[in-house]
């Protein structure tokens, strides 16, 4: 397949970029230079293939995409959730399985280390997984516990010495070539808790998961706990319960509001441009009322999307984001771009089913990120329990 | 080794070109900028190679308003060690190339790197002007640079083929495609750029030895005639009368 340049050129409908400083515009563009330099033109290949390109890894780490708002003294860039949103954006705007593989680093591996892990953790880890020399997965969702964790069955006991790990967990991005995972277990009083497992450790394996329609350049696994001593300088020191793995998940969703913002983008901006080159009838088909209809559509839900998630971001840097907040936004987002990307393809005719277009490789993809840290109808009665003050699901 | 990069700004290529004031002004509303390509990819991408091999410093120097600060930025993420900003307009290319002089003639730089043009204006003629002000070598046009005890080594386009010259430092060199390859700034540059100088200095006062009465753009692309492939005579008729070229 011939590598196609990339000319995507993003839109700003109503001028959301004067919202940005000027180091959020300088870390975005440069997010996007990488994107285009290096994801654009092997990236239909690689899911073709389902296959993760391992030379994404330095390249993630020198645009910061590891940690980015982890201090630097521990490797991380020490940036705000703005940018940190901005280069989930980008990287998603290349492909979601992409802005996954950063995602689960920073925001499931990277986070909690920093937040409830020891400072001797914290040095041990977070430098090597900032810089990508180490890459990270995180072990929450179980074959039959997703959206109620809190039914999870891996375990873990004390003896003496060590904590013996038994369990299985699936649908783990990065599992295959993690370095480390960080994995929610239940204690002998069946308190959740957080422990770091290193790849090598006897009984630990991770096999992967293959024969996925979405995802596809990205590796995707289990973990499997058969007997596993893990040091007892493992377990994260600092949180108990399940609100450990939620905080985690709220960081990662937040970047996923953003992430999806771009694919949305992307499939918009594939779109347009086809729609004014694509003759039909003696004119571009961007002429005819339902193609304008679907367009006119999708800049609107786009731009609601980016003022929901820049608003987010702004309160997430005040540290006044509630879970419920991030829940909406993310919903909102995935929910807009796979509906854009479906009707992007449309647009795209024939065309917009091949990999010569973006459009049914995000379609695919999102169709994971419309299920994954947490569902569309979860986040739905997370917003309706927000509301009412009465659960729907518990 | 002391090397000075000359940075303008143009307008994105995606920019919707507009006029305002009876079309003597470049209307600027909503336009994104950035670094004059032929800058950023070969003047400062080589000057830091260079820095990196034979050790030194990179200053980049840009005649701008403060709204540029966010390009001059850029430059110190990608690597350049400090920034200079002359605060005036620059809409004469004599004046800033005069300006550019001034500050350069007591700092023993030893080379001065310019794009070999801007996209916007298609000026390049300030790199030639500053060496003329200095009374430096000037190379034009250059595509591949090196350094050679306290020579540059220079590879520059002429007319159908490539000429290889030798100059003694210091000089002025404008800067071509091929020279180097673009390079993306890395999260560690746009944190370092933080910190980095960026000194703010008043107009020297040159002279500006240009006004710009009125822009106008391009006329649309018309439609195509075909001609009969016998009917040579009228393609020659057309081409000489109407498209005037023959």
């Amino acid at each position: 397949m011939a590598a196609k340049t990339d000319v995507y050129q993003h839109p700003d409908y109503y001028l959301l970029d004067e919202l940005l400083t000027d180091e959020h515009k300088l870390i975005r563009d440069t997010a996007r230079a990488w994107v285009k330099k290096e994801v654009s033109p092997i990236v239909e290949e690689a899911c073709q293939k389902a296959e993760f390109p391992k030379q994404w890894i330095k390249g993630l780490a020198e645009i910061g995409a590891f940690g980015p708002y982890i201090p630097t003294e521990y490797g991380g860039a020490g940036l705000d959730q703005i940018s940190y949103g901005l280069i989930m954006q980008e990287l998603e705007r290349g492909d979601s399985g992409l802005r996954s593989t950063a995602s689960v680093q920073s925001s499931l591996v990277m986070y909690p280390i920093y937040s409830f892990g020891s400072e001797e953790q914290r040095k041990k880890y977070l430098p090597k997984l900032a810089s990508g020399e180490w890459m990270g997965c995180f072990g929450l969702t179980e074959p039959d516990h997703g959206s109620n964790p809190a039914g999870m069955l891996t375990n873990i006991k004390d003896k003496g010495d060590h904590y013996l790990l038994n369990g299985a967990k699936m649908w783990i991005s990065n599992s295959p070539f993690a370095d480390v995972a960080v994995v929610w277990a239940k204690d002998e009083e069946g308190v959740i808790r957080g422990i770091i497992v290193e790849r090598g450790m006897e009984g630990f394996s991770t096999p992967e998961t293959h024969g996925k329609w979405s995802l596809r350049a990205s590796a995707t696994g289990e973990l499997v706990f058969d007997n596993v001593k893990v040091p007892k300088e493992n377990l994260l020191p600092n949180i108990k319960g399940l609100k450990g793995p939620l905080s985690c998940l709220n960081s990662a969703r937040f970047g996923i509001a953003w992430g999806a913002m771009g694919a949305a983008m992307d499939c918009y901006d594939s779109a347009l441009r086809y729609s004014k080159e694509r003759i039909q009838f003696g004119r571009p088909i961007g002429g005819f009322q339902l193609t304008q209809k679907k367009l006119a559509e999708m800049i609107t839900e786009i731009t609601k999307g980016q003022l929901m998630v820049w608003r987010l971001g702004v309160l997430k840097n005040e540290n006044r984001a509630t879970p419920a907040q991030i829940s909406m936004a993310k919903r909102n987002s995935v929910h807009t771009a796979l509906t854009i990307a479906r009707e992007a393809r449309q647009i795209h005719g024939g065309m917009g089913i091949t990999g010569e277009y973006p459009i049914m490789r995000h379609m695919m993809n999102l169709e994971s990120v419309v299920t994954y840290e947490g569902t569309h109808d979860i986040h739905l009665l997370i917003t309706g329990y927000d509301v009412t003050g009465i659960s729907a699901f518990e | 080794m002391k090397i000075l990069v000359c940075i303008s700004k143009a307008p994105d290529t995606t920019t919707k070109i507009l006029f305002k004031d009876n079309d003597s002004v470049f209307n600027e509303d909503g336009v994104t900028f950035i670094i004059n390509p032929y800058d950023e990819w070969y003047a400062l991408v080589r000057a830091l190679e260079l820095k990196e091999t034979l050790g030194g410093t990179v200053t980049v120097l840009h005649v701008g308003l403060a709204s540029s600060d966010t390009e001059i930025r850029k430059a110190l993420a990608i690597g350049a060690d400090d920034a200079v900003r002359i605060d005036a307009e620059p809409n004469d290319a004599s004046f800033v190339a005069k300006e550019i002089a001034e500050f350069a003639k007591d700092k023993s730089f030893d080379l001065i790197l310019v794009g070999k043009e801007t996209i916007s204006f298609n000026g390049a003629t300030v790199g030639g002007q500053i060496a003329g002000s200095l009374d430096l070598p000037f190379i034009s046009l250059a595509t591949k640079l090196d350094i050679e005890s306290n020579n540059a080594i220079v590879e520059h386009d002429i007319d159908g083929g490539i000429e290889v010259l030798e100059c003694e430092m210091p000089l002025v060199i404008s800067c071509s495609k091929g020279m180097a390859e673009a390079r993306i700034p890395n999260m560690r540059g746009i944190m370092a750029a933080r910190t980095k100088p960026l000194l703010v200095l008043p107009s020297f006062g040159s002279q500006r030895l240009t006004n710009t009465i009125k822009y106008s753009l391009n006329p649309g692309r018309t439609t195509c005639k075909f001609i009969d492939a016998e009917n040579a005579q009228q393609l020659i008729e057309l081409l000489h009368n109407e498209a005037k070229v023959i």
